[in-house]
């Protein structure tokens, strides 16, 4: 639960305006032609005279995604153009950390354009802090949905011009893979570490997790015509017997196909995560975790050796670990 | 790209597909990316830096996301196409040695305002680094 006190003061500063922020150099036609390049643009509206003196633009704009680019502060962090607030919109950011939410990442960007901006113009941008959701959690961690909106304008004599929006929202969170007890001034209880997901157990399938415990990689076979089939199953593939019994895998096996998984990052999984389509010497195949291994020497077929791990004190899982020739 | 590239209204049909683009993703993308939209955030060039965030590799700003997307959209929409809206979720970073591909298709028209609408994903070896719609006004 969110602390009481840090709910009030967000809320105090929900709908908050903050001063402008002025743009360092007014649209210019050296920063755009360096944008188009690296970002590989090729319109000539942004960087032909002629051209664009022809087209209904009826001369050079810059381009739209460029808005934000005008305002930035530049190498020197927080140093805003002459002129700018010295006010920080994004202290309510701060205030929330200061209460355990370490961890920020941006969600959304939304531009709105109301016209295209020429070389010349001048811009500036206040800040509003539009709303702090209520306390969510994502599959990152714990925390809040800040949405600040920067409105845009063009500095004319006869009064200034809206001409652009940014509303851009970020989750301030508190990682939920972070362990280490947080230094909050409210009481905060260590979340329980993360167990692995225990398996689903049935009649069918009892025989293959004990076998595990027991350190025995166990394949069903059908007791009519002797077929092995994996995943366990009540009946047989070939001959729809309902009589069967087990053997025990050998442990030798090859690498039939791979996955890593990379994203997302899901406790108490190794990242990333490799996970084998495994063929066993006898014949079928089976899905489990590899060992020992790293992704530039996976090869599909190279030979691989069962090796039975065992979780949290108390899930012991069939793993593979290549073989070293 | 000449003038005559520039879609009309009239001739855009709901659920067009935009052609696929796969860009890679570079160091000197992300890098001169983030100082091109003038963001000097460590993070985003130096590689020390970005470990001690935690991250693999440094990783592209929102900034040169949003350029890329202005760039696949107006690639197909031609040069006089005016940008309304420029709107995108963020998801898995984009790193160099990754591909970013984009895809999209119209998803909304407005005769009385000749406005198009584009859904979009840019989607790199992890999932989705982006997803969003653009609005565009047409001739």
């Amino acid at each position: 639960m969110a602390d009481s006190q840090l709910l009030t003061d967000v809320r105090a500063l929900v709908g908050r305006e903050y001063g402008r922020v002025y743009a360092w150099d007014e649209v210019n036609a050296p920063m755009i032609r360096q944008w188009c390049e690296i970002m590989g643009v090729d319109n000539p509206l942004y960087t032909d005279p002629a051209f664009a003196a022809t087209s209904v633009q009826d001369g050079l704009v810059a381009p739209p995604a460029m808005l934000q680019v005008w305002c930035m502060e530049g190498f020197h962090l927080n140093n805003y153009a002459p002129g700018s607030t010295t006010e920080n919109p994004y202290e309510v950011l701060k205030l929330i950390e200061s209460y355990g939410y370490a961890s920020v990442v941006a969600v959304n960007s939304e531009l709105t354009f109301e016209r295209n901006l020429r070389p010349g113009e001048k811009l500036y941008y206040t800040t509003r802090l539009d709303s702090v959701g209520d306390e969510k959690t994502t599959g990152l961690g714990t925390g809040f949905f800040v949405t600040l909106v920067m409105n845009y304008f063009v500095e004319h004599k006869s009064g200034d011009e809206a001409v652009g929006q940014l509303l851009f929202r970020v989750f301030k969170f508190r990682p939920a893979n972070n362990h280490t007890p947080q230094e909050a001034p409210t009481k905060v209880e260590a979340a329980p570490a993360v167990k692995r997901p225990k398996p689903g157990m049935s009649d069918d399938t009892r025989f293959f997790w004990e076998g595990c415990d027991a350190g025995k990689l166990l394949i069903q076979r059908c007791t009519q015509c002797q077929t092995l089939r994996h995943p366990p199953a009540p009946v047989c593939i070939e001959c729809h017997s309902f009589d069967w019994d087990s053997v025990q895998a050998s442990g030798r096996a090859s690498l039939y196909s791979f996955v890593i998984m990379h994203y997302p990052e899901v406790a108490p999984f190794d990242h990333p995560n490799p996970i084998g389509l495994i063929e066993l010497e006898e014949g079928v195949r089976l899905v489990a975790g590899l060992t020992g291994v790293k992704r530039d020497e996976l090869s599909i077929g190279q030979p691989l050796q069962l090796e039975f791990q065992t979780f949290d004190g108390e899930l012991t899982l069939p793993m593979f670990r290549p073989v070293v020739e | 790209m000449t003038l005559q590239n520039t879609k009309r209204f009239d001739d855009v049909r709901p659920g067009e597909t935009l052609p696929e683009l796969a860009i890679p993703i570079t160091v000197g993308l992300v890098t001169g990316g983030a100082i091109a939209t003038r963001d000097y955030f460590p993070g985003h060039h130096d590689l020390n830096a970005a470990q001690a965030l935690g991250s693999p590799h440094i990783f592209m700003n929102i900034l040169t996301t949003n350029g890329l997307v202005q760039r696949y959209v107006e690639e197909w929409a031609g040069p006089e196409a005016r940008f309304a809206s420029l709107k995108i979720k963020l998801g898995a970073p984009n790193y160099p040695g990754d591909s970013m591909t984009f895809n999209g298709a119209v998803t909304g028209l407005d005769a009385a305002t000749r406005t198009v609408e584009i859904t979009l994903s840019g989607k790199n070896s992890m999932g989705n680094h982006v997803t969003g719609t653009v609005a565009l006004v047409l001739p």
